[in-house]
Parts: structure tokens; C-alpha cells; sequence
């Protein structure tokens, strides 16, 4: 009885093995919300505003055995910014900054990803943020991936990238401190 | 001059009452204008909008107040030269007038009070976060906040105009009615 058991198990660690060697395609689980594009920027150069984007969605492709295959593709709504202070989120989708009833939409789509070692990647991608559409390099890092316990089968990474306000067109000016953002994200994908 | 609006003159409450909220209405206007284009170094950057929304705040108390007032002391009739047609623009006006003031205010409160946070009033102590799930509260409250304050002081302004011409062409007692004679 113990020894089916174990077969049992062995076979299926098998199994799961060869599930993982195949490339597979992703979604952001957004319905759990396992997923997070979270930013940060320097206050006065004193401290740090921390700041979260809700409304998101997409998808990657990743395949273990070949990374630098990997595809990825970000839509979020501009609008759905959050920093925990009503005045400050409105003023952050005014024209001053995101200008979000002109730019609803930020988009990420890889073009290549370089492998930087075990588990880490530059991912290069075109950033449109503010109308403005330009390359950002995203140091990403696998965490890991298997079934979830669900029935699901799920890979996450996290990355971080930083960009400059003034290329993307934002003009307002908040202090030498505060001229880059810094974006951190966490993204965990269900198998499609 | 008498406390109390009288059937053909307005008391000294309604008079002060009147003069003192298009004081504050159209210094509140500019502030609101001005503090907008602040730089964010500004020494006033945070000082201004404080002022703004204390004093919003307590323009608010002070019209709840102008309201009951004019529900015990209800204000002069119309001017016996007024016709039927300036007596009801006169209505509507007035009426636009109150109306829009309270919904700016609230308007106004919503912005700040979108996530859940109070508004201090001048440190002396807090106005509480009420509504807070209308969906985008603080973009959808500072876009009417935004309007209905230009449409305001235009109207205001008309208002105002208004009281000169009946001074000054019409010749009547519009206008020095509401300086208490």
C-alpha cells in the first residue's frame, strides 16, 4: 500500500516535471489578485511616497528551460493610481502628472529578455505612459512556479525598472529627489 | 437698524449675513484659483488649501445659519416696480444662488474626504469623512467643484450687476435695501 503510494507520487512528480519544460502561456491572476504594479518616488528627498496602480491586466508566456523566450504584455488604467491620500491621487491624474482623460492607458510589451543569471532577466520592453512611448529595461526575477492547490498551475517573477518623469513628458517638477520612479511589480500568472 | 428683516426692510442679521458670504464667496474664488498654480515649494502649498477648505467649512455653518434666519426672519417681499417677470428671475436666481453655493461646499468636502480622512478646521478640531464610495469621488466631486465655482462667480457677478442697474437705471431701492435702508 505505501510502496503504490510512493510510486504513485514518483509518477506524478514525473509528470509535473515534463509539464514544466514546456514554454506555456499565462494570465496575471487578476481575479486573486497575486498581481501588483506598485511604484515608488523620493519626497523632498526625505523619505519615499509609495504607490500602487489597481486596475490591471495580462499576460506572459515563460518557459523555464528557455527564459529568454519569454513574452510579456501589460495594459493598466491610469486612473486606478492609488497612494492612500484622495488630493494627492487626484492631483497624481491631472495633467500635472498622469493626465489620465487623455492617456486612459499604460502599456508594457517585451521586444527581448536577456538572461542574467539563475533566475534573473533583463526584460526589455516599449513603456507608453503619458502618450509617450519609449524602452525600459525591467530586472526581473524569477520566484517560482507549480501546482497551486487549487488545480491550477502558476509561475510569478518580480521585477523592478526606474524611469525618469521628464521622459515621458511629465513636467511638473517635485525636486531633484523626485525627478525618477521607481516601479516595482509582482506578477503571478495561472497557465492558461 | 433693526435686528430682524421687516415686511419692506432687511435686518441687521441678513444684511451682514448677505455681505459677509460674498466676501468670503469671492476670496474664497480667488484663493481656490491661486492656490492651484502653487508651486510645490511653495511656502503655501499646504497653508493655502488648509485656509481654503477651513474656511469653506465654516462658510458652510454659517449658511445653514443664513438659511434658518431666513426661515424666523423671512426676508422683505419684492419691490412693489419689480414686474412679475423680474420677480420670478429674481426667485430663480436667488434660488441658484443658495443651491449652488451648498453644492460647491459639499462638492468641495467630497474631494478631501474621498478616502476617509477628516478635514481639520484650522487645528481647532475635525470635520469627519462621511460619503466615501461615489465610484472616482475625488475626480468626479473636483470636476463639479472646479465648474460650479466659475459658474458661481459669473453668476455672482451678474447678481451684482444686476443690483447696480436696478440702482443706478431703474432707480429703485434694490440694491440700498441691502445696505439696511
Amino acid at each position: 500500500m505505501l510502496k503504490k503510494t510512493l510510486a504513485a507520487l514518483a509518477i506524478g512528480t514525473a509528470l509535473l516535471g515534463a509539464g514544466q519544460a514546456m514554454a506555456a502561456d499565462y494570465a496575471l491572476d487578476i481575479k486573486g489578485q497575486h498581481a501588483f504594479v506598485n511604484f515608488k518616488i523620493g519626497h523632498l528627498g526625505y523619505s519615499y511616497i509609495y504607490g500602487s496602480f489597481k486596475e490591471f491586466d495580462g499576460s506572459f508566456s515563460y518557459d523555464s528551460k528557455n527564459p529568454e523566450a519569454s513574452k510579456i504584455n501589460v495594459t493598466l488604467k491610469t486612473e486606478s493610481v492609488d497612494t492612500n491620500n484622495a488630493e494627492r491621487d487626484k492631483h497624481i491624474r491631472s495633467g500635472d502628472f498622469l493626465n489620465v482623460s487623455k492617456n486612459p492607458t499604460a502599456t508594457f510589451e517585451s521586444t527581448s529578455v536577456k538572461s542574467t543569471g539563475e533566475g534573473m532577466a533583463d526584460v526589455t520592453g516599449n513603456l507608453t505612459l503619458n502618450g509617450v512611448t519609449k524602452p525600459v529595461v525591467v530586472a526581473a526575477k524569477f520566484v517560482g512556479e507549480g501546482d497551486d492547490p487549487w488545480g491550477g498551475y502558476r509561475a510569478g517573477f518580480e521585477g523592478t525598472t526606474t524611469i525618469k518623469m521628464k521622459d515621458f513628458n511629465i513636467e511638473k517638477d517635485l525636486g531633484p529627489a523626485s525627478q525618477e520612479v521607481e516601479l516595482m511589480i509582482s506578477f503571478e500568472g495561472v497557465r492558461k | 437698524m433693526q435686528w430682524r428683516n421687516s415686511p419692506t426692510r432687511y435686518g441687521f442679521v441678513s444684511v451682514s449675513l448677505h455681505w459677509l458670504v460674498a466676501l468670503v464667496v469671492f476670496g474664497l474664488f480667488a484663493l481656490g484659483y491661486w492656490m492651484v498654480g502653487l508651486d510645490y515649494y511653495s511656502s503655501w502649498y499646504t497653508k493655502a488649501p488648509d485656509i481654503h477648505k477651513s474656511v469653506g467649512l465654516i462658510l458652510f455653518a454659517v449658511m445653514v445659519l443664513r438659511v434658518i434666519w431666513r426661515w424666523v426672519s423671512p426676508p422683505p417681499g419684492h419691490l412693489a416696480s419689480h414686474g412679475p417677470l423680474t420677480q420670478k428671475a429674481t426667485r430663480f436666481g436667488h434660488a441658484f444662488l443658495y443651491l449652488g453655493l451648498f453644492v460647491l461646499m459639499i462638492s468641495g468636502y467630497l474631494i478631501s474626504t474621498a478616502e476617509g480622512r477628516g478635514i481639520p478646521v484650522f487645528g481647532w478640531f475635525e470635520v469627519p469623512a462621511t460619503l466615501t464610495s461615489i465610484p472616482n469621488q475625488e475626480d468626479v466631486a473636483g470636476l463639479v467643484h472646479e465648474y460650479l465655482a466659475w459658474a458661481l462667480v459669473i453668476f455672482a457677478g451678474i447678481h451684482g450687476l444686476a443690483a447696480l442697474k436696478h440702482h443706478f437705471i431703474d432707480r429703485d431701492t434694490t440694491l440700498t435695501r441691502m445696505l439696511g435702508r
